[in-house]
């Protein structure tokens, strides 16, 4: 069924902290290990080792340099489906294959109901679905519903593929629905948003934004401090001996 | 957008198929028609035919063509579904209406199946428009001039055949060809309404907004893989904006301007009716086919703007 099913209070979905991507795609590659085998099985490449090699993969890191004006710098950004509670996706499939879960609000393909239209691609403002040429159907993030359920692994590999990858701990997975919940409260903390929110389609994964580098919160009290008093003079003589040494080692 | 051969031989054949068979089912309803002979026949044949050549070419852009039927069945949410429900629908009152010409049977019930078959064919030209217009991921496409373009072209194109049929089958084709003519000119209008719309607007979503992150401006520096993946090659189909005019200007030769001519030259010599309204449906359906490429061509994709695309 297209039609979209109630709003649940559970909205899983990812957290993807920008200011800690290191950009080495590792979620990217064990994305496609796991998922190739997974509920997506196959996600096919084509001329893999060749001149023109392409496939399936369900998530993908862009770097971009960012010019904030008073400086730029270098943004590791990972793109995969943002499992919307409103998604044009879902509505627009002619069959039902495209279908979003009322329990936990992750955003699936059925593929052995999937005719390989391609109509959910066009839908979606995030480039977030890739077809399958040898399955003929359409591949997406699963938000790795074969691994978040699954008894039959160890509790600490129950969250997806591309979680577990991170080793710079970039991405959380929790129910962003559940306001106490880890990820919603470090959203509530670093001002996490929503990619093209004007679409409508309220996208359920955050992103944390880059925070200012440290250079940039000195030069911004240095720039406080030369309107006002020069700073006060250590008093204690271990005081005194500790801001030589400081401006010593400066040096 | 990349454009699908499937697609687009889809979109121009069935449109002039429902195109025809409107101008047949309303032509019945009103009895303006010839009385039904074996020409109101063909024209039906012909009408289902290029509806079954369209329909069977869109399955061809399928991953699973052996699953289209499953297509019938979200018609609450989905245009496609609904394209799909209403593309076949129209069989059934045409087919009939073609049997009660065959079979020669001239009675009042045959009226409200011509009724039928036009609303059926109006629907699904509506239906297949909103395939498209229904995408605010597409800005050229999510506009309301798109259905009424769709609409225009189907008529122009279904009266022209319906003109050069009537032609070459001894009857005059006058008044159908006076109506290929002013849906030609509407459909003219139309197009050029939308590519003013099109050309007008820059596109409100920009590549800084897309990930959200930067104040000024941003620059991919690194793309997520070396070639182009679905989606770049997908919704990432560019074509130069001089191969476009220049392909403008092709479109509106042979879609508009060369049948326009053909027909009014075809009422002014009547004898040579039957060769001139020949060459303008073939002139026509060539341009039709231009600007159904063109169509998709033209379109970009807002998730282009991750992979450094402008404006779209």
């Amino acid at each position: 069924m297209t039609s979209l099913p109630q709003p649940s209070s559970k909205k899983l979905g990812l957290v993807i902290d920008l200011d800690i991507c290191v950009g080495c795609h590792a979620c990217v590659t064990s994305c496609k290990e796991w998922n190739t085998g997974g509920h997506s099985a196959p996600l096919s490449d084509h001329d893999p080792y060749g001149a023109d090699p392409h496939g399936a993969w369900l998530n993908r890191v862009h770097s971009y340099e960012v010019d904030e004006g008073d400086r730029t710098g270098t943004v590791h950004f990972p793109r995969s489906c943002l499992h919307c509670e409103t998604p044009a996706c879902v509505t627009v499939c002619p069959t039902g294959a495209s279908y979003k879960r009322a329990e936990d609000g992750i955003v699936l393909v059925d593929p052995d109901t999937c005719i390989g239209c391609k109509l959910c691609s066009w839908a979606c403002p995030y480039g977030a679905r890739e077809y399958d040429h040898d399955d003929g159907v359409m591949k997406k993030c699963t938000l790795c519903v074969d691994r978040i359920y699954n008894e039959t692994i160890p509790e600490i590999d129950r969250v997806p593929a591309c979680v577990r990858a991170c080793p710079t701990g970039a991405r959380a997975f929790g129910d962003l629905g559940d306001p106490q919940s880890a990820v919603s409260q470090s959203v509530a903390a670093r001002g996490g948003y929503g990619l093209l929110e004007r679409f409508g389609y309220k996208p359920v994964n955050r992103y944390l934004p880059p925070r200012r580098k440290v250079s940039a919160v000195s030069e911004a009290r240095r720039d406080g401090n030369s309107t006002s008093a020069a700073p006060a003079e250590p008093r204690s003589s271990i005081e005194k001996l500790f801001a030589w040494a400081d401006r010593a080692l400066s040096r | 957008m990349h454009p699908a051969y499937s697609v687009i031989v889809f979109t121009t054949a069935s449109g002039a198929g429902y195109g025809l068979l409107f101008w047949l089912g309303l032509g019945h309803a009103a009895g303006l028609l010839p009385a039904p002979t074996w020409i109101f026949f063909v024209a039906i044949a012909l009408s289902l035919l290029l509806i079954t050549v369209g329909l069977l070419s869109s399955t061809l852009h399928l991953g699973h063509p052996e699953r289209a039927g499953r297509a019938f069945s979200q018609w609450r949410s989905s245009w496609l579904s609904r394209e799909g429900v209403g593309g076949v629908a129209p069989y059934v009152p045409a087919g009939l209406l073609a049997l009660a010409s065959l079979a020669g049977i001239e009675s009042g019930w045959t009226q409200p199946l011509g009724l039928l078959s036009a609303l059926g064919a109006l629907a699904t030209v509506v239906c297949t428009a909103m395939i498209y217009a229904c995408l605010p991921t597409i800005r050229q496409w999510n506009l309301a001039l798109v259905p009424v373009v769709y609409l225009a072209l189907a008529a122009a194109s279904g009266a022209l055949l319906l003109a050069c049929l009537f032609a070459m089958s001894g009857y005059s084709p006058g008044p159908v060809s006076v109506l290929a003519l002013v849906s030609l000119a509407g459909a003219a209008l139309a197009k050029i309404a939308w590519l003013k719309q099109i050309d007008a607007a820059g596109g409100d979503w920009t590549r800084r907004v897309a990930p959200g992150l930067a104040k000024v401006s941003i620059r991919q520096l690194d793309p997520p893989h070396t070639r182009p993946n679905f989606v770049m090659r997908e919704m990432g189909y560019a074509i130069a904006r001089k191969h476009a005019l220049k392909l403008r200007q092709i479109m509106f030769a042979a879609l508009f301007a060369a049948p326009a001519l053909l027909l009014v030259l075809s009422l002014a010599v009547p004898f040579a009716a039957p060769f001139m309204l020949t060459a303008a449906v073939v002139s026509a359906g060539t341009g039709l086919l231009v600007e159904r490429w063109l169509f998709f061509a033209e379109a970009t994709h807002v998730s282009m703007l991750y992979y450094g695309l402008q404006r779209a």
